[in-house]
């Protein structure tokens, strides 16, 4: 294994004239736990559509395990190892819960219908679903589509998991909750990276936060010296 | 095991129908029915399964029967190798409309896809050799051996081309492809996250679908003897591949099936009894009867009925 899961050196993004991202260079290592924060169109879910390939970034280079995983399109990164939730969720609404995460099992990890659906329960009862296997998922209410989410990019086995927004909008015993399958999907040997409103959430979750500010890197470091920061608090409370 | 000897059986039959007596008026309809159980089936793998509706059929049925003049005329093909040229033809179309998937979603797919029509029916318009605007008559051959008749012989391979095509929609829906496409249908950018090579799945779903579309249409011209531009790429056949599905139920292989031979056979009912202008209304008046009162179709609404009544 490489010394750094990810490497992101010198993303740059534009929408027509506006800048999402320009020149971001980040490294993550394997098993660490990494928060990525910003105000409201600072370029975080622009960040991580490039790293899962929903977008393709205009330049710079991003390696995945050593390998150059630049110009990818988005299921092969996700076969290789990268997983991720979406912020509005977008769960398979005309299928099952289980069914949901038989989709990645098929397409990523390969298994027949059988094991899958031996592995995909056994997800659901790591994250608390198990109950609602049979339900529809437009059944479901707002923090189980947030696990669903979870089960779903669990279920593609990855090796660094990506979580968007995976709390917002919940109550406090809910973050709690979601937090606790995070916390327990690192344990397991899962990279993760983090992208939360929810300051207090990323503070007790990351080992290493970095804030975007208009598409550039403005400070990384630990969460207490991230809060510390002035042009952090510059860019969330203004000048 | 059950799906294929059900098949069989239903091969058998038509071929048993074909060989006896029965008045050749009933042959001349169920030819057509039949046509519509293919477009349908082909019509729900893209539209159905995939979730990309396709309203442009008639360009691919138009491309198949003219695939089959050509061959006719130019070399004298048997019908077997028009058939084939037909979903040659179709699947090629269909790789192209497939492309287009890259880009439009929804709506705007639906409406280029009208487009294809046009263009079809444009170049054969201008093309001499297949006749042009005002079409060409065509001298159709002996029917083969057991057959009394060509449109008896029509008939049998239109229900094989039929059994065909469910058995192909049969596999995709069942297999990883249908979960796929399924996937993807409810939303494409979860589908890539999970794995899915929507782009790939989409162009298999265009090429299958035209595929079965252009060889539908292969044997029009035979049946008629005759072939002209206005009538093969009319838009009855882009709606009526379109309606069976809605009215049978989208999410599985038989929906199209009971949608067709509802739709077809009331439609030819509704020509003989009273006109054929009427049978356009049928399709309209179904259709939204359905979208409003059952809009899982048939299928559907049984389904639901089914559930509820068990409680």
């Amino acid at each position: 294994m490489a010394e750094k899961l990810l490497q992101v050196s010198g993303v740059s993004k534009h929408f027509g004239g506006f800048t999402a991202l320009s020149g971001v260079s980040l490294d993550i290592a394997p098993g660490e736990r990494f928060g990525l924060i910003g105000p409201n169109g600072s370029g975080k879910t622009t960040l991580i559509n490039c790293i899962s390939g929903l977008l393709q970034n205009e330049t710079g280079q991003i390696l995945f395990d050593g390998k150059d995983i630049t110009g990818l399109p988005a299921y092969r990164r996700t076969r290789s190892g990268i997983a991720r939730s979406f912020q509005v969720p977008r769960p398979f609404h005309t299928m099952s819960v289980l069914e949901n995460l038989l989709v990645p099992s098929a397409y990523v990890a390969r298994l027949k219908d059988a094991e899958g659906e031996a592995e995909a329960m056994r997800i659901l009862r790591d994250i608390g679903l198990a109950d609602k296997a049979g339900l529809h998922a437009n059944q479901l209410s707002q923090v189980e589509l947030r696990k669903l989410e979870l089960a779903r990019a669990m279920a593609a086995r990855p090796r660094l998991l990506i979580s968007d927004e995976a709390m917002a909008g919940l109550a406090g015993n809910e973050v709690d909750e979601v937090l606790q399958i995070l916390f327990k999907l690192n344990e397991a040997g899962i990279t993760i990276i983090m992208i939360e409103h929810i300051m207090q959430a990323v503070m007790r979750f990351s080992q290493r936060v970095v804030c975007l500010d208009a598409g550039r890197i403005i400070c990384e470091g630990t969460p207490a010296s991230i809060v510390q920061n002035a042009e952090v608090q510059k860019a969330y409370l203004g000048a | 095991m059950k799906f294929w000897i059900g098949s069989a059986v239903i091969v058998l039959a038509a071929l048993g129908v074909a060989l006896s007596p029965i008045n050749e008026y009933f042959f001349f309809a169920a030819f057509v029915v039949l046509t519509f159980v293919v477009l349908a089936t082909a019509w729900n793998i893209l539209g159905g399964y995939a979730g990309y509706v396709n309203f442009g059929t008639s360009a691919f049925f138009g491309l198949g029967a003219y695939s089959a003049v050509v061959l006719f005329k130019g070399l004298g093909a048997p019908l077997a190798v028009q058939i084939a040229a037909g979903a040659a033809m179709g699947a090629l179309l269909g790789f192209g409309v497939g492309l287009l998937t890259l880009r439009l979603r929804g709506i705007f797919f639906a409406i280029a896809t009208v487009a294809v029509i046009f263009i079809m029916e444009t170049l054969m318009i201008n093309w001499r050799y297949v006749g042009g605007a005002t079409g060409l008559q065509l001298l159709r051959p002996e029917a083969m051996a057991p057959f009394t008749s060509y449109t008896r012989m029509l008939f049998v391979v239109m229900a094989l081309m039929a059994v065909v095509s469910v058995a192909v929609a049969r596999f995709v829906q069942t297999s990883w492809i249908g979960r796929g496409l399924r996937a993807l249908r409810d939303s494409e950018e979860a589908a890539e996250a999970s794995g899915v090579p929507t782009l790939r799945l989409k162009l298999f779903a265009c090429v299958i679908s035209g595929a079965l579309m252009g060889a539908a249409g292969a044997p029009m011209p035979m049946y008629l003897s005759f072939i002209e531009p206005a009538s093969t790429f009319s838009l009855n056949y882009a709606i009526g591949a379109l309606a069976a599905p809605m009215i049978g139920g989208t999410m599985h292989w038989l929906g199209p099936v009971i949608g067709a031979i509802l739709l077809a056979s009331l439609q030819q009912i509704v020509t003989v009894t009273i006109s054929g202008e009427m049978n356009v209304l049928v399709i309209g008046v179904l259709l939204v009867l359905f979208v409003v009162l059952a809009p899982e179709g048939i299928l559907g609404f049984f389904k639901r009925w089914l559930k509820s009544s068990s409680r």
